[in-house]
């Protein structure tokens, strides 16, 4: 029987503390989809994210009122279209955009992750055509996401791809200028891409994945400050237990509506991404968990323990209390997304420096940041070098999500609104990277990377 | 058996439980267990409830309840039982 104060404690993690499932994310392959003709290609792309997700908002709202814990996002990953459309006669894959923004608004998601290529090693033609199609596709659609993958531990790094991504960044914020260079909020360059990740703007569908399958991102920074106000004072033990324990609740919520929502769809259930994923309201912040550790600001010294301890007690939490963990599972630190670390870079608490430290031990890495719109494109691409050495290195998933504020500079601001909040456009270090970027090639891969 | 938890919460006044009740019994649900306080003038009351043959959907009866609970200021909810148990047994 159900004690009446464990029913009182969840209901006061659901209202009083932001508890909820972020995303119910549906992953579906379009291997099957392949056709030379381009036509008939997005054709057989539209048919069968529509057939498969149709049901995936109605479910995901079901599960939200039955269980009365809000299920935030409904979104969909597909098959990194670069290895899904190689086989399409074609010069540009907008086309495939369109149709994968058409078909995510017709089955009511609000992104569609998948627009992607994993080049780490080298290119294909697809890949290029893909890279070369995002500013354009980003500009010209309003829920497709991008992703490259242009590193791996396994692999090393190809800075080719850094080279010119740092170019296409650039292309894609003068491509959405006039709608705050918002192309760049869904647009994610990574080393050790995950292939079942939820989250947006990063989420597709591995090769290595079934079919279909539903992976669940979890939530909840807003739970663990709450449990974290109880032990205010408390030594390190203590306080690593409350984060442990709060993330194993906040995950079996997660757990038990990813079984459900597989259930009733009749699709496998892949993982759950165990993660603190903050928003910009007040109470669901990961910066407010720095605060209530002990740090006055995010950014302060400390700040990289504390997040570490966070990342460490988050997955030792909820390992346990799911039989899938997956994905990117840890402290997400994006910078528009959360209202304190928006407000510590607003008066210098915070810089790029720290934030890329933070990175060592977060559960991706700099996310959403804007910098001036003036920053050269091979700064950016030293940005992206210096994120993915460290994802290399240390065998983990690090992300640079940037976006350069075309005309605006350091002291101004930029809004993208809803989930994706708003950020004080933040200090690039102005020293050139230019001639270490020209070079090209490939750093190859770090020595302990040869494991067999 | 499936089941549920109906929770409300707000200031007391009279007949919160005969209204509850009676939109329950509409519905064909059976109340199986019900726990109230009033603590300086607030109400706080818990039922467990079996919805195995209830004759309305799920959402009618959470609108409904919700409805209600608009009518006589209060915040009423009902929430299948599997969430508490998750949270909270292995």
């Amino acid at each position: 029987m159900i004690a009446r104060n464990e029913i009182l404690e969840t209901n006061q993690m659901i209202d009083d503390a932001n508890l909820d499932v972020r995303t119910i994310t549906m992953g579906i392959s379009l291997l099957d989809c392949a056709d030379s003709d381009i036509d008939k290609f997005n054709e057989n792309v539209y048919n069968k994210i529509t057939t498969y997700a149709k049901d995936l908002v109605k479910v995901g709202d079901e599960l939200a009122k039955e269980y009365g814990v809000p299920v935030v996002n409904k979104r969909i990953s597909v098959t990194p279209i670069a290895i899904a459309a190689a086989g399409c006669k074609t010069d540009s894959y907008v086309s495939i955009a369109q149709t994968l923004d058409r078909a995510a608004k017709a089955v009511g998601v609000n992104f569609i992750g998948g627009f992607s290529a994993l080049v780490q090693k080298g290119y294909t033609e697809s890949d290029r055509k893909l890279i070369a199609s995002i500013p354009e596709a980003m500009a010209v659609t309003d829920f497709v996401c991008s992703s490259v993958n242009i590193g791996t531990s396994r692999n090393g790094i190809n800075m080719d791809a850094v080279k010119e991504m740092g170019e296409i960044i650039h292309k894609t914020a003068e491509g959405t200028k006039d709608k705050e260079c918002i192309g760049c909020a869904k647009l994610v360059v990574f080393c050790n891409a995950v292939e079942d990740n939820p989250f947006m703007a990063g989420a597709f569908h591995g090769v290595g994945e079934a079919d279909c399958a539903i992976n669940v991102g979890v939530s909840g920074p807003g739970v663990v400050k709450k449990a974290l106000e109880q032990v205010r004072g408390a030594d390190f033990e203590t306080l690593c237990e409350t984060v442990k324990k709060t993330a194993f609740k906040i995950t079996r919520v997660g757990q038990m509506i990813a079984r459900e929502a597989s259930k009733r769809l009749g699709v496998p259930f892949g993982i759950i991404d165990l993660s603190l994923a903050p928003t910009p309201a007040v109470g669901d912040s990961i910066a407010e968990i720095f605060q209530e550790m002990g740090l006055a600001e995010p950014g302060a010294p400390g700040t990289t323990a504390a997040l570490a301890l966070l990342n460490d007690n988050v997955k030792k939490g909820g390992v346990m209390a799911s039989s899938y963990v997956g994905g990117l599972s840890g402290a997400f630190i994006p910078v528009s997304e959360d209202h304190g670390m928006i407000e510590a870079a607003a008066k210098g608490a915070l810089t790029l420096e720290k934030l890329e430290a933070m990175t060592c031990v977060c559960s991706v890495g700099l996310d959403m940041i804007a910098i001036p719109g003036d920053t050269p494109a091979t700064t950016i691409s030293g940005i992206i070098a210096d994120e993915a050495a460290i994802g290399m290195v240390n065998n983990k998933t690090t992300a640079v999500r940037i976006i350069p504020v075309i005309g605006r500079g350091v002291g101004e601001s930029v809004e993208f609104g809803g989930l994706l909040g708003y950020a004080p456009i933040m200090a690039v270090n102005k020293y050139s990277c230019e001639d270490f970027i020209a070079r090209g090639g490939r750093i190859p891969a770090p020595i302990h990377s040869f494991k067999n | 058996m499936k089941k549920a938890v109906i929770t409300v919460l707000g200031n007391d006044k009279v007949g919160i439980i005969a209204k509850v009740c009676t939109f329950l019994s509409d519905a064909n649900v059976n109340i199986l267990d019900i726990s109230q306080t009033i603590v300086g003038g607030y109400f706080d009351m818990i039922m467990v409830v079996d919805i195995t043959d209830m004759t309305k959907n799920f959402d009618d009866v959470s609108d409904g309840l919700a409805v209600l609970g608009d009518e006589l200021g209060l915040k009423i909810r009902i929430q299948h039982t599997e969430i508490f148990d998750a949270v909270h047994r292995i």
